[in-house]
Order: structure tokens, then sequence, then C-alpha cells
């Protein structure tokens, strides 16, 4: 038997005979760190599970991190880090609850030396340094995939095709026009023609705040994408200042038909299909 | 070296009706110029519907295919409409910069054949 192993059974050992008394210990000062946010019964479940996992781990006598001994202890850790990046926990107090049973174990060094002690102290040290940074990086990966999800939620949901009337399609814009949303827009829209049949479309952009040259040719290319399938495409809602800037910059909507409101432009759109406006009669 | 796919063209009333369902090829797309100016002449039709809605790709030559076709019936005067475009290959002519020149478009076969009735009303002969 080598010198190692037997320093490795023996933090082992000390793990394995104090660990009630550890895990009690770990859930306290964890718990001290997180104030309150997560419940000592859901705390003790998560430390439990992570205490058990880092057991089998050092008692495999490994000290590697990235060993296979460590995997399980591993996917917990990336779990428990996802888990409270969704929930809005800061990665520090991720990483400090991983931490705190470092201060459990060097209490109970303290109370009772043990045999080896330095050199096993920085190794468990360092094996535990490892994993707090592991909750980092997992902390890191799923916030980004947080923001992900919502950037194409946003996308989504700020380009609803809504039907105003039998062959006839609106798209209210509403917000900050950037090349990627109206290209959204254009594909959302082809889409919708294609499978309600509409032969009319309406993009309204009177919550729209901007237009620049590029906005202005992506909107102008779906027309004519939409002409090319077939659908009559209206542009309403063109607000007085953005009226001026595409003036300015001597953008050609060409025989494009453009409404100052999206009721004139719908009245259009039904024109054109050939509903015709009669007032009722007033009955007195 | 395959054989050129030859597209059939159906004969609807006075309406020619050529269904592309296959990805086509620059010598389909000439022999297809060819079969319907021969058919046009031969039955006196006075539109043609080109329906492309089984078409996935398409580049700037067959872009062009559809305004040459379009033009080349309008000596026989006969409408051309263009049916069933879908969604990507819109944008691809789109981004190409290639517009259809006269050729009118539909939705659907239905809308297109609507378009040649009320031309040919507007036209009587």
């Amino acid at each position: 038997m080598t010198i190692d192993t037997g320093r490795s059974d023996n933090l082992a050992d000390l793990l394995r005979t104090n660990t009630a008394a550890l895990t009690a210990r770990w859930v306290e000062v964890a718990a001290a760190t997180l104030r309150g946010r997560l419940t000592t019964a859901e705390l003790e479940r998560e430390l439990a599970e992570l205490y058990n996992a880092l057991l089998a781990g050092v008692d495999s006598g490994s000290r590697d991190v990235a060993a296979e001994p460590y995997a399980e202890l591993r996917a917990l850790l990336t779990d428990m880090s996802r888990r409270r990046a969704r929930t809005g926990f800061s990665p520090s107090e991720t990483a400090v609850t991983v931490y705190a049973l470092k201060q459990a174990v060097f209490e109970l060094i303290d109370n009772d030396a043990v045999e080896g002690g330095l050199r096993e102290v920085v190794a468990f040290s360092r094996l535990l340094d490892a994993f707090g940074l592991q909750t980092f990086e997992s902390y890191a990966k799923a916030r980004e995939e947080v923001i992900d999800e919502q950037a194409e939620q946003l996308l989504e949901l700020t380009t609803p095709v809504v039907k105003l009337w039998d062959g006839v399609l609106a798209v209210p814009l509403v917000g900050t026009l950037d090349s990627a949303r109206t290209q959204v827009v254009m594909e959302k829209l082809l889409e919708a023609l294609v499978t309600t049949g509409a032969a009319h479309a309406i993009i309204d952009i009177t919550g729209v705040l901007a237009v620049d040259t590029q906005v202005a040719q992506h909107l102008l290319k779906t027309v004519m994408a939409a002409r090319l399938m077939g659908a009559e495409c209206t542009i309403s809602g063109i607000r007085p200042h953005i009226a001026q800037t595409i003036v300015a910059l001597g953008i050609e909507f060409g025989d494009i038909t453009t409404k100052s409101s999206l009721a004139d432009a719908l009245r259009h759109a039904l024109r054109r299909s050939g509903v015709e406006f009669t007032a009722a009669e007033r009955r007195r | 070296m395959s054989a050129v796919e030859r597209i059939p063209i159906l004969k609807i009333g006075d309406v020619l009706l050529a269904s592309i369902q296959v990805d086509l090829q620059d010598r389909d797309v000439l022999a297809l110029q060819e079969d319907l100016a021969e058919k046009i002449t031969a039955t006196g039709a006075h539109g043609v519907v080109l329906d492309i809605s089984a078409v996935d790709i398409v580049d700037s030559f067959i872009g062009r295919m559809f305004a040459t076709i379009a033009a080349t019936s309008r000596l026989f005067d006969a409408h051309t409409v263009v049916v069933g475009m879908r969604p990507a290959v819109a944008i691809t002519l789109v981004e190409l910069g290639l517009t259809l020149g006269e050729v009118r478009t539909a939705l659907d076969l239905e809308k297109g054949l609507a378009i040649l009735a009320e031309l040919g009303e507007r036209a009587p002969r």
C-alpha cells in the first residue's frame, strides 16, 4: 500500500465517520450565506446528495476532479448550479455553498487533529476549489442559455401575424426594427400567407420608432416577396418623422401602397377583395 | 447523363397548366419553354398557369424563365400566372433582385385560374 492511498483513506475515513456532523454543519454554514431563500429541508437534501457523491469519489482514492469517480458529483453540481441560475441566485452564492464544506471540515480538523494534517487539508481544499469553480462555469452557461432563450422568445413574441378579416392578414410591428427581426417578420408573414391563403397583408409600423435604410430595404423585400407569391402587401402607420427620414434617405417605395393608418389599409384591402361598405340605416 | 425531364402540360378549357414537380435543370426549363410555345399555338389557349408549389430551389436562370415564358405567351395573346410560390423561393428571388416583370402571381391554382378568367373577360375575343 502506498502512502498516497493511505492518506486518501485517512480523509475518506474522516468524511465517513463524521458524515452526520459534517453535513449538519455544512447545511448550517451554507444556510447562513443563503439567508433563508432556500428551505433547510431542501438544502439538506441537496447537500446530503452532494456529500454522498463526494464521499464515493474520495473513497476511490482519486483526487483528480476530472476523474471518473467524481462524475456523479460533477453532474449533481451542474444540476444544482443550473437550478440556482434559473431561480436567480448569484454565482458566488452557489460557489460559497460548496466552499462551506471546507469550513465544516476545517473546524473538525481543528477540534481533533487528524494525522497527515496539512497535506490532507490542502488536497481536500484544492478539490473543493475545483468543484466551486465548476459551479461557477455551469452557472455562467445556464445563464447564457436563459438569455438566448429569452432573445428567441422576444423575437417570436414581438412579431405576431393576426387575421383582420377573411383573406386579410396584418403584422403590427412595435419597438425597434433590426435586420434579424425584419427577417423573422418576413418569414412569418410569408408562411402565414401560404397557410391561410390570404391575398392581402398589411404591415403596420405605427409602433416603430426608427427606420434606417437597411430596415426599409427589408420591408420592401418583404412586400416584393409577398407579391411574388401572389399576395398584395400594404404598409401602414408610417410616423411623420419616419416619413421624413425615408424621404431624406431617398428610399423609393415605388408602386407599393402605403396608408397612413391601419384602418385605411384595411379598408383598401377589403375594397380590393370586393367588399362593399354601406352605412347601416338608423332605425328610430 | 439523364434524359431531359419533360414536364406534362395539361389543358383545362382554354388554359394550359404546367405543374412542376421536380427540381429543375436548365435544359428542362428550355424544353418546357419550347413545349409551352408549341402547345399554345396548337390549342389557341388564352392562359398559362405554372404551378411551382413543389419547387424548393430556384436560381436566377429559372427565375428569368418565368419572365421569358410570360413574354413568349404574350406574343400568342396568352397571359401567364405563376401559382403556389413558396416563401423560401420568393425570398430567394427577391434577394437575387429578380422581378418577374409582366408575370402575374397567385397563392394557389384556384386564385390563378380566377385571375386568368378575369383577364379573359376584360379582353373578350
